[in-house]
């Protein structure tokens, strides 16, 4: 097995390596977007009239949302009706992942995404969503044998119509804001996990999300419920291929919690960032995450590595309802080139005893441009709540940007809140120190930012640390003169 | 090993250096004693070819080869090192992962195997001794919350593990104990040998009490105005810089 130095280095030399389109014959609906689309995404997934009642009535209600501008980034305005809102693979209903068509299934491999299950020793089991819909799901008999119920959403709108209608919404709701109206109209598929009382996920739960077809959006849901006393570790990772036009990610993610359930939700996201050059496409990343703890001493803790996408808007978030929840931000974003991020999570405590701790890390170079926007309410009710947040920012080069806005709003005065924020350029003592130690000044960036980097990275699983670790050089290459 | 020729340097347009010359040979150990802003640090920075500091004029050479051309990687992995007076703090990242990685630099450069961890520990561990340093050192951030003689301690650390050429010690005994002093003298003295050079720099004669050194030059304003041998340190003890003023 190679070592971690090895496989930076073979990283070093890289540009974005997921760049590639794969030539799969898919079934996509015209661009454009009305009522008759929204019925036809229902139909075609042969849903219930309870859902295409939700996804209209958010539709009704998305058309008269004015568009968010208050975010620090600066973008050309998105024409929803140029976007095809769904897109498929042509073959479906697979009884096993011997009839997914061998050109996915190289995709994915060349994603080095192992689905096939005898390949799957490392223990994760991966839901594999391309364009708009869930091609494969791993593992699936050895979870169902726990109980734990991992699925696409559109099977679990079919199996488990009664977990789906009583959580969907219940976080995020359809009117939440622009872009989850949006998604809550045009959802085509997604995750859905359930874990049942007192089980311990017994293997880590993965998603990877891939857009191929041009002039797609990606609309994915993902609904994940921890029953009492149960936990489960959750993965998610992007890639898209590399295209002159901007496209358009608008995803929802969901967490329930309940009493003593605990839902750890790992992203390393790398859609196509743009060119380095010129900037000119990358993929619009506007996703709203939020988790509720719901129940007493529940816990969900957000670790995010956000690498690619050039203009991403992002607050994964915690509603910490029962006494003694635990909320908790881990994150580390990179704009490079002419990437732009708006990032950030709230926290909003409303029960007793009630904790939260953000560790935010921003790294910029290039003409990147980063903001980090956090809020942490604490309501009346919410007695002895505490709060720890730290916001570091670390700038390579001149023509970057960092920017913190942390919003705290406590209304409830035996609240203990602590924050904390640098702003810090790589230093020339460290480079001549690493360098007056014979490593190059590559090799030196790369160490000090991982370096920097490590209170978050340590959150991540194993596997995810290293693809991590190895992001980043390839993220920050050419960053050092 | 290291010729230096009617050396000029200067910084932010500052001209500092004036026309240094030094010879040092293999196994030899020079000490460059001079008042604080005499430009002892920039000889030291020059050598090592630090960004902003420019040589004008003469030149630099390390075995027969001009280096003012070189990166200070390339100055490092040739053999050059210095003892920072000032050990730089990098966050985050462990004592043993910078010193492997310093360490397997070099390996590479010299088209030797890389070292693994336990490869790496083996050759740590004897020079941890050496200094009576203790493996919790290795775990902690580079440089960070150490004390002024654990800072030193561990540059002396580096010097035994990268094994240069020619060391430069710039004011190591800062910020020492006599305790700390001594360690580090010891660890000194016995890595000298007949094809290693050092470069001692301070501007205290405390240090030369415990390593001796062969040649002691004084720097007066960007010149060397008086060498000798050590009963000259001796002498600056005694007298001051003062009676060098010209």
């Amino acid at each position: 097995m190679p070592n971690e130095q090895q496989i930076i280095d073979s990283n070093l030399s890289k540009e974005y390596e997921y760049g590639f389109v794969s030539d799969i014959e898919s079934e996509t609906l015209p661009p454009g977007l009305n009522e008759n689309i929204i019925r036809i995404i229902s139909k075609k997934k042969d849903e219930p009239q309870w859902l295409l009642d939700w996804r209209l009535k958010a539709f009704e209600l998305w058309k008269k949302l004015p568009e968010p501008s208050w975010a620090n980034v600066k973008y050309e305005k998105i024409d929803y009706q140029a976007i095809s809102y769904f897109s498929a693979p042509k073959k479906k209903e697979l009884a096993s992942l011997d009839e997914v068509d061998p050109e996915l299934l190289r995709t994915y491999d060349k994603l080095g995404i192992p689905l096939e299950e005898q390949k799957m020793l490392s223990g994760v089991a991966v839901d594999a969503v391309f364009d708009s819909v869930s091609v494969a799901t791993t593992f699936k008999e050895d979870l169902k044998k726990e109980g734990v119920i991992f699925c696409s959403f559109s099977e679990a709108v079919k199996e488990y119509p009664h977990l789906v209608k009583k959580y969907l919404g219940s976080v995020v709701p359809h009117s939440d804001n622009y872009y989850a109206t949006l998604n809550s109209a045009v959802f085509t598929d997604g995750s859905f996990v359930y874990i049942p009382k007192g089980v311990r996920c017994p293997m880590e739960l993965s998603t990877y999300f891939r857009i191929n077809e041009a002039n797609t959006g990606q609309f994915e849901r993902t609904l994940i419920i921890a029953d009492k006393d149960s936990h489960v570790s959750y993965l998610e990772g992007c890639t898209a291929p590399m295209r002159d036009e901007n496209q358009l990610h608008a995803a929802v993610v969901e967490l329930v919690a309940l009493e003593n359930a605990t839902i750890k939700y790992s992203t390393v996201q790398n859609w196509y960032p743009g060119a380095p050059d010129t900037g000119l496409g990358g993929i619009y990343n506007f996703v709203t995450k939020r988790g509720a703890c719901l129940g007493e001493n529940s816990r969900i803790s957000w670790t995010q590595v956000e690498t690619g996408s050039a203009v991403t808007w992002k607050y994964p978030s915690c509603i910490l309802k029962g006494d003694n929840s635990v909320g908790e931000f881990y994150s580390v974003a990179v704009t490079n080139n002419f990437q732009q991020a708006d990032t950030g999570t709230k926290m909003i405590h409303i029960g007793k005893n009630t904790k939260s701790t953000i560790i935010s890390k921003g790294i910029s170079a290039g003409k990147g441009q980063q903001t980090y926007r956090g809020e942490v309410k604490i309501m009346k009710g919410a007695e002895n709540a505490r709060n720890f947040s730290q916001c570091d920012s670390i700038l390579i080069g001149d023509k970057c940007g960092a920017h913190t806005f942390p919003y705290i709003d406590v209304r409830n005065p035996s609240a203990q809140m602590e924050h904390e924020a640098t702003t810090s350029n790589i230093g020339e003592d460290q480079m001549f120190y690493c360098n007056q130690r014979g490593i190059s000044s590559e090799d030196a960036v790369s160490m000090i930012v991982n370096g920097f980097c490590k209170d978050v990275f340590k959150e991540l699983p194993m596997e995810f640390a290293v693809e991590a670790t190895k992001l980043m050089e390839v993220s920050l290459e050419g960053s050092v003169g | 090993m290291l010729s230096i020729k009617d050396l000029h340097a200067e910084i932010d347009q500052k001209s500092i250096l004036k026309g240094i010359n030094l010879e040092i040979k293999p196994g030899e150990m020079h000490a460059i004693m001079g008042r604080n802003g005499s430009g002892k640090s920039t000889l030291s920075n020059v050598i090592t070819g630090r960004e902003n500091y420019s040589a004008t004029k003469g030149s630099l050479e390390l075995n027969n080869e001009s280096i003012l051309d070189w990166t200070p990687e390339k100055r490092s992995l040739e053999g050059i090192f210095m003892s920072f007076q000032y050990p730089v703090v990098i966050p985050g990242v462990n004592n043993t992962y910078f010193l492997k990685a310093a360490l397997n630099a070099k390996r590479k450069y010299f088209g030797e195997k890389e070292l693994d961890s336990a490869g790496f520990l083996k050759v740590i561990k004897e020079n941890l001794k050496e200094l009576d340093m203790d493996m919790k050192f290795l775990q902690r951030p580079v440089n960070q919350g150490f004390s002024g003689g654990e800072k030193k301690r561990n540059e002396i650390l580096q010097m035994l593990t990268l094994e240069p050429k020619l060391a430069i010690l710039d004011e190591t005994d800062s910020g020492l104990d006599i305790d700390a002093l001594k360690i580090i003298a010891e660890g000194v003295n016995n890595y000298r040998s007949p094809d290693r050079s050092f470069l001692v720099i301070t501007h205290y004669q405390r240090l030369l009490k415990y390593i001796k050194p062969d040649f002691i030059h004084v720097l007066i304003d960007g010149k060397i105005v008086k060498s000798g041998g050590k009963e000259l340190a001796l002498e600056l003890e005694e007298k001051g810089y003062n009676w060098l003023d010209s």
